[in-house]
């Protein structure tokens, strides 16, 4: 399979963060909360959240109430495009990523998870998450 | 640091749960201890389970007369309830012709070939499903032994490494779910040990019976990998593996799942 991984938004990692945007402007924070609800998306596979409206989340990771607290945006954005820099044996997958994956299925090879403007959203959104 | 106190330092790593690693013999269990009261209300009860639908049909099948040889499976194996009692146990079980292990419907669609000279009936064919579930229900109760052949032991490694290995685009391994993360919750379902041990099984989900295969190849595509073909050597492998990890677990055919 050709990895495209070419196509990704160059970023420079700075300390344990990303600090700028992937795409250049700030995320949206309503388009980053339904992001993270959305099944598609996996967050809430694992994680739970301040999410009252669904009984569909996770417990194999930290309730993300909070987490913009625990977290600046330059992290949380590092965080979501590459978590292995974090913690090396995660389960947490890196949205950002094309290339270095085994066996990804036809659909889905050669792209990242999420784009670059969905980062930006869902940055966004956790960073408003202050208990 | 004394030699007693590094002694003590490595037993007690040695006795630390590991993080990544097998579930012990007596920590086995099966999908059924995971799941509501109705559920398995509805596995326990023969008059309520949908796969004993199959069985009955797989029963029909198992006495009737197919293929150009005109024989059917009991001309040759006699009653199912004796002959096949304690054989899904064993399965996926070394082929010596072959040189490969082979899985029950693998088996079955020999027996078609070489005896009965019929066609062979595809993976998740109603029939296949039938027979493969009417022959492991002979048993149920059975504690599973699969994978015990020295002659087994290169696949069942390779099954390992398999379970081990991540994929897909979300980078995830069988093991990261089924052995680290059982009794938690993937967006509010529980997560089990995956024990394989109640297939071919009735999945409400599926609203019909499904292999293991079946199963194995869901989990591939949920963490959004190719999923290895039917019958391929990895799914045979994998299938082997994962019967030798429930070794001593009792088979359950046909269980209910959600
Ligand atoms: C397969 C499981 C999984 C998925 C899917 C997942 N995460 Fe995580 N996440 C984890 C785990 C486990 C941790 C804990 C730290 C670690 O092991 O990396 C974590 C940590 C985090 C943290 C830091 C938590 C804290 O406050 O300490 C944030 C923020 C986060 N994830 C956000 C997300 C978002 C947003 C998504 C979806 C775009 C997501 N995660 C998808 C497993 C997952
Ligand atoms: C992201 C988590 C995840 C991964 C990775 C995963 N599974 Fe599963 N698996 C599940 C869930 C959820 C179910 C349905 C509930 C259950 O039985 O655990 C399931 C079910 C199963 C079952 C059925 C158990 C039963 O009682 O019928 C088997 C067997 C299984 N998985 C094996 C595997 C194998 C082999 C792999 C790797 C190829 C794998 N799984 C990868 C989450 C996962």
């Amino acid at each position: 399979m050709p990895t495209k991984a070419d196509e990704l938004a160059p970023y420079k990692v700075v300390g344990d963060g990303i600090p700028q945007s992937l795409t250049g402007s700030p995320g949206d924070v309503t388009r980053g909360r339904a992001l993270v609800l959305a099944r598609t998306t996996t967050c809430i596979l694992c994680h739970s959240g301040p999410f009252p409206e669904t009984r569909f989340q996770g417990d194999l990771a930290p309730d993300l109430t909070g987490a913009g607290n625990r977290w600046t945006t330059s992290q949380l954005r590092l965080r979501l495009v590459d978590a292995s820099r974090f913690n090396a044996e995660t389960i947490m997958p890196s949205y950002y990523r094309a290339d270095g994956l085994a066996r990804v299925g036809r659909n889905f090879a050669g792209k990242p998870i999420l784009s670059a403007a969905e980062i930006e959203d869902i940055v966004a959104f956790l960073a408003t998450l202050r208990d | 640091m004394s030699v007693w106190r590094a002694i003590a330092a490595a037993a007690l790593v040695a006795a630390a749960p590991a993080l990544a690693g097998e579930i012990p013999p007596d920590a086995r269990r099966s999908g059924y201890s995971f799941m509501g009261p109705d559920t398995r209300a509805m596995q326990d009860d023969d008059t309520s389970n949908p796969g004993m639908l199959f069985v009955l049909d797989g029963e029909q099948l198992w006495g009737k007369k197919t293929g150009s040889a005109e024989k059917a499976c009991a001309d040759c194996h006699g009653d199912a309830r004796s002959s096949m009692k304690g054989v899904a146990a064993r399965y996926p079980a070394f082929d010596k012709t072959l040189g490969r292990p082979v899985t029950l419907d693998q088996r079955i669609n020999l027996c078609r070939a070489n005896h009965q000279k019929a066609a062979p009936l595809p993976y998740e064919s109603r029939d296949l499903l039938a027979l493969s579930a009417f022959v492991a229900h002979q048993s149920r109760g059975a504690a599973i032994t699969a994978g015990d052949d020295p002659q087994a032991k290169p696949f069942v490694e390779q099954g390992r490494d398999l379970f081990m290995q991540r994929e897909g685009q979300l980078n995830l391994a069988c093991t990261n779910c089924h052995d680290d993360n059982f009794d938690k919750r993937l967006a509010g379902a529980p997560i089990t040990q995956g024990q394989p041990t109640g297939y071919p099984l009735y999945r409400l989900e599926w609203q019909t019976l499904g292999s293991l295969e079946r199963r194995l190849r869901s989990c591939m595509s949920g963490v959004r990998a190719q999923a290895y073909d039917y019958g391929s050597p990895e799914l045979v492998a994998l299938e082997l593996y994962l019967m030798s990890r429930a070794r001593g677990l009792p088979m359950e055919t046909p269980a209910v799942r959600p």
